[in-house]
């Protein structure tokens, strides 16, 4: 019946899993002298295959796999080649900045790799006993390298306030798939959007939904949600801040797209204002609390939860707009926050003895390349034309108005001009002279190697083209909104069918 | 000739992109990045002179139009095209660039590559707001033209730069919010971002009336803040004297007041009619407020800042009048305002680095020393004031004799007065700083008169000022054609009554 083999369904994450094993044995069977840094382009090498074989699965019929547990679509290609273009920088920043001396190298660079494959996997499964696996594969993955510092107490500390909160979410969203399978009978995404309209127990699928929210929005650190971010983030080495902050966000945001786009748009007038309130919830107590911090990655981490407050506006837009607006979103915030953040570890270095805003004085001076790139980010992230972060907003927005929701964009407009006071803030410092001391003294100018100069270059231009050039991608995201229907078996609920979307 | 006219706005938008890029690229040796800076200002300035070159008066509507698609969905077209309107506030934009390098020439001493590189990012993003016939193209140019704003305030902030720019910019960017969810909602409804399209559109009544008058006001709050109005003036006087002298002088003024031309009156220009009376009072409050503070303040930047404040104003209540000579009258006066607030600020800048204050009081008998300078100041001075036969007489002239006429005699007896005020606070700073005794600064400090580079900057300016005054002529057709009633959109469409009114401008000397 499938003419597709089911292996070609899952080729990336069986890429990236071999990968991350072969990671793991040759660090195994090199003599403890030997310098691990090798082991991070043969990860990188192997993020390259899978993005490639990502790409190469548009050439496979829309469909699933393994008695449809997995599906691949535009859908699932856009978010596979974003997730993997993601830990590929990832992996080039870790290369230049992991000192070298550190113990564990090899398994820093297979657990990168194994997120990889559990993120992946969460964007293309269609059964939610799958999700749930490759959550917990993707989360445990993270929580390792959350506490990779152990030297410093923070690192310790990140990673165990992630793990305790984060398995609590994922228990949560567990639960809440109970909850959807006692009322339909099924864990299958397709299977329930049929079932849950007409469900008996229909107050369970309303319950199992509202569950699975906390837990799925637990990941993307959404208000109020989201204490753990700036904790974990402030702990955790930046070079995995730079991956934390983006790869795991973006495929909860396929999930979350997943569940309430096409498992359950029958309840999407529950669903929307409680999206609603979370977007606005999670832009200003994001805004606000980074208006106070004195900590650059507490400042990000704080900002990363208001960005996720932009992103749950699109939700507010019907069908395709909404999908595609979030879509794009997620892509335009992985390239600029990972950029930001790949910065940052540059400046602070991965022992990060400048944490502070107050450190970054005068790094447009000290370092004209680096300066000019943070400010870069920096823009992008207010949201400054001509960057992704301006067509990111605008997406969002738009479908926010089209879907009717005016105000949720009035605020969140008005919120990013909040934001863009706190952005502007470090963007001065680092324009600012340096105090009278020397500055050599406070840092020495950091150095860009090849890896890392990559993994900088590939973020400003995916930035770039994301604000100057952005229908490609736009339609690669329109594409896979358009995929991300359950089959029709019967009539599905409104909200869904492409005739009624306003634009276009 | 013809493919030179279809893709002219392009390389004027270009032109200072490439030469941000030469200059990031030079070294910062023997003021290399100055030169390349004011060769690219230079031949953008010749690139925008092609526009009244080659302007077909007999035709209305937009010239060198360019509309290309930029991005497929939602429809964003990178639609340029220049009219009566701003044409020449593109080729004013075109003339203070030079003006701008030469002001910073001796002023910026160090940091220059990065100064000129959003210098000249800073032009392309004006050019862009008054060539830009899509909204969110003109919305893009928009928000960057603050970027470099932001930026170079507080790299250059005389004492509190950093603090001065975060408030500057959020005050721009945030009222700009509002704007962003108007130009959204009008999509969610029209389906279109272009300007023409959406003028037909809200005329024909396809937009619903009720909600537009609130996307006319988002539209109005967001400008007012630029211009700007009375009372949202806050961010003007800090930014005057902490900006750097080639950026304060593009800072206030025709960006906000072209865009209420164009987008608050010419798109919604029945809500803009509803909003006058309120808008007609905040600018004669504006006018009478900016002149009294101007004559209190002590420092020369301020002082200038609330002229501004006033003049502008002034030039609100010319285009809130909605009476023909009226507009004529503003937009000439926005060119004026341009040319003569360019010309103080090069003066005032040169000053200030030969003395290094802004202090008022500790000038004195400066002419003595600089009598150049105090020639052209006086000069300058008497435009700003409207001294007849200078251009900004025009200007005022046209809009107090049409808001007496058409609007309202009291109003415009109180913005009169505010005219009187601007003689006293004009004549009284060249009183304090070029004549009486020499101040103990003024005394013991050396400093050289005007060199050539200034002088090669400001005469041509002065002269400018006597040939806009004397032959106005030159200019105002362009000008009518835009702003002739027979031309205003909504009376194509709808026929709409005029208020009768004087004669047009071009013939009133």
């Amino acid at each position: 019946m499938n003419p597709v083999p089911d292996i070609f369904r899952i080729l990336p994450e069986v890429i990236l899993t071999l990968t991350g094993v072969a990671v793991m044995f040759i660090d195994a069977s090199l003599p403890s002298t030997w310098p691990r840094r090798m082991l991070g382009w043969v990860a990188a090498i192997g993020t390259v295959l899978a993005l490639w074989a990502s790409v190469w699965q548009f050439s496979l019929p829309e469909g699933t796999g393994f008695s449809g547990t997995v599906e691949t679509s535009a859908f699932t290609i856009f978010f596979h080649v974003l997730i993997c273009g993601i830990v590929l920088v990832a992996l080039l920043l870790a290369l230049d900045t992991l000192p070298e001396d550190s113990h564990h190298q090899g398994e820093y660079y297979a657990l990168i790799v194994f997120g990889a494959v559990g993120m992946c996997l969460l964007t293309g499964a269609v059964e939610l006993l799958v999700v749930f696996i490759a959550l917990e594969i993707s989360s445990i993955s993270t929580y390792i390298l959350a506490g990779y510092r152990k030297s410093t107490g923070r690192g310790p500390e990140a990673a165990i306030k992630y793990f305790l909160l984060g398995s609590f979410a994922t228990a949560f969203l567990l639960y809440g798939v109970a909850l959807i399978f006692g009322a339909t009978g099924t864990t299958q995404i397709y299977e329930i959007a049929h079932l849950a309209p007409t469900a008996q127990n229909h107050s369970f699928v309303v319950a199992g939904m509202a569950l699975m929210l906390v837990g799925i929005l637990f990941k993307v650190s959404a208000a109020p949600f989201h204490v753990w971010t700036p904790d974990v983030y402030e702990g955790a080495p930046s070079p995995v801040v730079a991956l934390l902050s983006t790869a795991p966000k973006a495929a909860a945001f396929a999930l979350l797209i997943r569940v309430l786009y096409e498992m359950l748009p029958s309840l999407r007038d529950m669903w929307t204002p409680l999206l609603w309130a979370v977007a606005v919830l999670s832009m200003t107590v994001g805004n606000l609390a980074a208006l106070r911090q004195e900590n650059v990655k507490r400042m990000l981490a704080y900002s990363s939860i208001a960005h996720a407050g932009y992103l749950l506006a699109a939700f507010a837009g019907f069908g395709t707009s909404g999908i595609a607006a979030a879509s794009f979103y997620t892509a335009a915030y992985a390239a600029m926050n990972v950029g930001i953040f790949a910065v940052i570890t540059l400046v602070s270095g991965y022992d990060e003895k400048l944490p502070m805003i107050d450190d970054f004085r005068g790094l447009l001076y000290r370092s004209p390349l680096l300066g000019g790139l943070l400010i870069f980010f920096l823009a992008s992230l207010v949201g400054i034309p001509f960057t992704g972060g301006f067509f990111g907003k605008f997406y969002s927005f738009s479908a926010a108005v089209n879907g009717g929701a005016v105000a949720l964009a009035i605020i969140g407009l008005l919120n990013s001009g909040l934001a863009a006071a706190y952005y502007l803030r470090l963007t001065l410092v680092i324009a600012q002279h340096s105090p009278a001391k020397s500055d050599e003294e406070i840092a020495p100018a950091p150095q860009v190697g090849i890896a890392v100069g990559a993994a900088l270059a590939f973020a400003v231009i995916a930035t770039l083209i994301l604000g100057i050039a952005p229908n490609e991608v736009l339609h690669a995201a329109e594409n896979g909104a358009l995929t991300l229907q359950a089959p029709p078996v019967q009539t599905t609920s409104p909200g869904l069918s492409a005739g009624q979307l306003p634009s276009q | 000739m013809d493919s030179i006219n279809s893709s002219i706005l392009t390389w004027i938008l270009l032109a200072p992109l490439v030469g941000a890029v030469l200059v990031a690229l030079v070294p910062d040796r023997a003021k290399l990045p100055n030169w390349i800076a004011l060769l690219t200002a230079l031949a953008t300035f010749g690139l925008t002179l092609h526009l009244p070159a080659h302007f077909d008066l007999g035709h209305g509507g937009f010239q060198f139009s360019i509309n290309l698609q930029w991005i497929e969905n939602p429809a964003i077209f990178y639609h340029v095209g220049v009219d009566g309107l701003s044409l020449w506030l593109v080729v004013l934009t075109g003339l203070l660039a030079p003006v701008g390098v030469i002001a910073s020439w001796s002023a910026i001493k160090e940091r220059r590559k990065i100064f000129f590189v959003l210098f000249l990012l800073q032009q392309t993003a004006m050019f862009g707001v008054f060539v830009s016939l899509d909204m969110m193209l003109y919305y893009a140019f928009w928000e960057l033209s603050l970027v470099p704003m932001a930026i170079l305030i507080a790299m250059y902030g005389r004492k509190d730069g950093p603090k001065v720019a975060l408030k500057f910019f959020l005050f721009t960017f945030i009222s700009s919010a509002p704007l962003l969810v108007a130009i959204l909602w009008l999509y969610s409804k029209t389906n279109s971002f272009d300007f023409t399209v959406l003028q037909n559109d809200i005329i024909v009544g396809l937009v619903p009336a009720e909600p537009l008058c609130w996307v006319s006001v988002a539209f109005l709050f967001a400008f007012a803040v630029k211009v700007p109005v009375f009372p949202l003036h806050g961010w003007l006087a800090d930014t005057f004297s902490e900006a750097p002298v080639a950026l304060a002088m593009v800072v206030a003024g025709k960006l906000g007041l072209y865009s209420m031309l164009r987008f608050h009156v010419g798109l919604f220009p029945f809500q803009a009619r509803a909003a006058a009376p309120y808008l007609i009072a905040l600018a004669v409050i504006g006018i009478l407020y900016g002149a009294c503070l101007a004559l209190v303040q002590q420092d020369f930047w301020r002082l200038l800042a609330f002229a501004a404040l006033s003049h502008l104003s002034l030039i609100t209540l010319g285009i809130y009048g909605f009476t023909y000579a009226g507009s004529a009258g503003a937009v000439y006066q926005i060119l004026n305002h341009g040319v003569v607030d360019g010309a103080l600020f090069v003066l005032l800048g040169a000053l200030e680095t030969r003395y290094s204050t802004s202090e008022i009081a500790a000038y004195g008998g400066v002419a003595g020393k600089l009598p150049r300078a105090a020639t052209l100041f006086v000069i300058a001075s008497l435009a700003m004031i409207g001294l007849p036969m200078l251009n900004s007489f025009v200007g005022e002239f046209l809009i107090l004799a049409s808001t007496f006429n058409g609007v309202s005699r009291s109003w415009a007896v109180a913005a009169a007065l505010g005219v009187i005020l601007s003689a006293a606070y004009m004549l009284w700073l060249v009183q304090r700083v070029f004549y009486g005794p020499e101040s103990e600064l003024t005394r013991s400090k050396p400093a050289a008169d005007l060199h050539f580079r200034e002088l090669a900057v400001l005469w041509p300016l002065a002269l400018l000022m006597l040939v806009m005054g004397l032959a106005p002529s030159y200019w105002m057709p362009f000008i009518e054609a835009a702003v002739h009633p027979q031309n205003r959109h909504e009376v194509r469409y709808l026929d709409f009554v005029v208020t009768p009114n004087t004669a047009p401008g071009g013939g009133q000397r």
